[in-house]
């Protein structure tokens, strides 16, 4: 996985809460059986104006001039600032791997789904959760700052504002430590192999219905 | 010292490692796996050169983009080639690497979240993951089952173990008894929109009270099913006579003495009553009337007599901004009554309702009706082979093509539209799924989240009525 450490760059806002993962990618993209290439189709049916079909060439597509993403300003962001309970829905992991995809890094917000969640540190994405106040005054720093960046430090895990305002963000040590070292994190469980094993010999005994039912 | 909820013995019995750094090394018993969220997975596997670790533990059957006509023809049936290589390939995965699975022909192919119950492949007391979020079903039976995303299906299929934080605990408690022609599903629909749609994030939540304990262990489904909808990733029901009734006999469950034996345990699966919520919500089950969505989230439902809401009644910005981009979506007007919506679509299926008693309900109110002719399309898709077939024994079948409704095959369908099955633009669908997000059902769809009973009324009467007037 990709490591990450710090990251600075251009902020877009999300201005709606509880958006879900069928908006961010729709379900005609995930018969996909790859992890790439779902840049194009993230927020499909908030970006253009017509429906779209996986393997389609969006470069031709009607866009929506409305939609955030499609505004010159916010083209090249790879901070998305978001609302209350972002991520919401179906556990698809081509979510994430849309975000990514787009050029996203960093995702910020209130709160987030727990699935959602989860997904984004598989992937070297770091969602960050800020109070409520927080994200206000950055939505309005955004909005009135052409080309508004944030940094963010995950090991002092930190964001700062281009005015030198930082603010603290909470993460699980677990998790911080493989997305710091972009750890690929079943080699790490295997490195726990017996223990498994250990648990299963017991689990044998205890509730041998759990093992080899129906085969 | 406090007692253990049910949650916390769960837990216990799974944990295999508790790491200083807070996180935990969780046992899986049962993996589900199905085409959409799989194929990365297993390309995972191969590339890093590594086996699964358990086969047993593992289930595969497609089912999100399996057409529901011309079951026949099998896979040559999928006109769609993209959806045909993703069954395909998981046909292939599973050969490979010699994984039991449902293939589209085989009668036990179904939703995954309905033929793991069917088969007693889940059983109390054990830990079930899916690259699915619906995953929390299984919860019904007292088991920890919740959804991941596809880099855990990997993690899972390779070590059986999942690493996790341990979640808090809830109680939705809902008392009473319900009134007749209130369903399952009426009951989680009002419980999300009474705590929202984020309500659950970061618990587990099990629901208990006597009206949870009146249900039969399909309509407990139902409930654990849209846990998710509400945020929680988790939702429970303690074992009872009704959890074990219920497996008994099943392909996978134990039999003779180890049935006896897993029984024991089971009867343990239950929150200790000095156990100890982080949270506990209460809802009076007797109050509760038939559901149904109005928005573009879950929490957006009201009862079937009342209106959509007025955006100008509401304090919060965020959420009136909310109500306006729903109402404009979904064509509505504020204040307008739930019983004068239009229809152009019932759509009776998906992982919430399309079990043997949610068919058996819905026959119950369009028998000796016909399907309203303003409706462009009454389909029933039922959730497995088996499901279908029991149906047809019972000939529920007949009922519905006498109504007027299509006899589909198995699989997840119009839910979320990856099949040939889907809205068109601006169409309204009473549908017994369980998501109402813009776009789920199709592009431009308009989704009303109802009970199987209800989308069965609306059928008949080209708009949502209360179920309980078409009701002897």
């Amino acid at each position: 996985m990709r490591a990450f450490t710090q990251h600075q760059g251009v902020v877009a806002p999300m201005d709606r809460s509880n958006v879900d993962t069928d908006m961010i990618i729709p379900k005609q993209f995930l018969k996909s059986i790859k992890r790439t290439g779902f840049g194009p189709n993230l927020f499909d049916e908030l970006r253009y104006m017509d429906e779209g079909k996986p393997d389609q060439d969006c470069s031709q597509r009607p866009i929506n001039p409305d939609f955030v993403l499609n505004q010159d300003r916010y083209k090249n962001a790879s901070v998305l600032l978001a609302r209350a309970n972002f991520g919401c829905g179906s556990s698809r992991e081509h979510a994430p791997w849309a975000l990514d995809d787009f050029g996203f890094r960093v995702i910020i917000a209130p709160s987030f789904a727990d699935i959602f969640y989860n997904n984004c540190f598989k992937n070297g994405l770091l969602p960050i959760v800020l109070p409520e106040e927080v994200v206000d005054q950055l939505f309005r720093e955004t909005e009135e700052n052409e080309g508004y960046q944030l940094s963010v430090d995950l090991e002092a895990k930190t964001v700062t504002t281009p005015s030198g305002e930082s603010f603290s963000f909470e993460v699980d040590d677990f998790r911080r430590h493989c997305l710091l070292n972009g750890l690929d994190d079943i080699g790490v469980t295997l490195e726990d192999a017996d223990l498994i094993k250990d648990y299963e010999e017991k689990r044998k005994q205890t509730a041998p219905w759990l093992f080899n039912a129906g085969h | 010292m406090a007692g253990k909820t049910l949650y916390d013995k769960l837990w216990d019995d799974h944990l295999v490692k508790q790491r200083d750094d807070g996180s935990a090394l969780i046992y899986i018993d049962r993996q589900l796996l199905h085409e959409v969220t799989s194929p990365q997975a297993f390309e995972g596997l191969r590339l890093a050169g590594r086996k699964p670790w358990r086969l047993d533990a593992n289930i595969a059957t497609p089912d999100h983009n399996v057409p529901t006509t011309d079951r026949d023809k099998g896979i040559e049936g999928i006109v769609d080639p993209v959806s045909r290589t993703q069954v395909e390939t998981l046909d292939k995965n599973c050969d490979e690497f010699g994984i039991l699975e449902f293939k589209i022909k085989d009668q036990r192919q179904g939703i995954v979240h309905v033929i793991g119950p069917e088969q007693g492949a889940t059983l109390p007391g054990m830990s079930i993951v899916c690259g699915d979020s619906h995953t929390s079903t299984h919860g019904a039976f007292g088991c920890l089952a919740h959804g991941i995303g596809t880099s855990e299906v990997e993690h899972v299929l390779a070590t059986q173990c999942l690493v996790q934080k341990k979640m808090k605990n809830m109680l939705v408690k809902v008392n009473g008894k319900l009134a007749p022609g209130v369903t399952g599903k009426d009951v989680v629909l009002a419980i999300i929109g009474k705590i929202g749609t984020a309500g659950g994030t970061g618990y587990a939540i099990e629901f208990g009270g006597e009206a949870i304990r009146g249900l039969s262990m399909e309509a407990r489904m139902s409930i654990c099913n849209m846990s998710i909808e509400a945020g929680a990733r988790v939702g429970m029901v303690a074992v009872d006579d009704t959890t074990i009734d219920y497996v008994k006999g099943r392909p996978f469950a134990p039999k003779g003495e180890t049935w006896d034996k897993a029984v024991d345990y089971w009867r343990t699966l239950h929150s200790d009553d000095d156990a100890e919520f982080d949270k506990v919500v209460e809802l009076d089950g007797s109050a509760i009337n038939p559901q149904v969505s109005w928005g573009t989230s879950p929490e957006m439902v009201t009862g079937v007599e009342g209106s959509v809401p007025d955006p100008e009644q509401e304090a919060d910005p965020i959420k009136r901004e909310g109500i306006v981009r729903a109402l404009k979506y979904m064509g509505l007007k504020p204040n307008q009554k739930i019983t004068d919506i239009q229809l152009d679509r019932v759509f009776i299926g998906s992982c919430t309702n399309s079990r043997i008693e949610d068919l058996r309900e819905a026959a119950a109110v369009v028998k000796g009706r016909k399907v309203s002719p303003s409706l462009k399309q009454a389909m029933v898709v039922p959730g497995s082979g088996l499901v279908k077939a029991q149906a047809e024994q019972e000939g529920l079948d007949k009922i519905f093509i006498e109504a007027g409704l299509e006899w589909r095959d198995p699989g997840c369908s119009m839910c979320l539209a990856m099949n040939a099955d889907k809205l068109g633009q601006g169409e309204h669908c009473a549908s017994t799924s369980n998501r109402n997000f813009e776009g789920r059902q199709g592009f431009g769809g308009r989704t009303h989240l109802v009970s199987p009973a209800m989308a069965a009324a609306a059928a008949v009467t080209g708009h949502f009525v209360d179920v309980r007037e078409l009701m002897n």
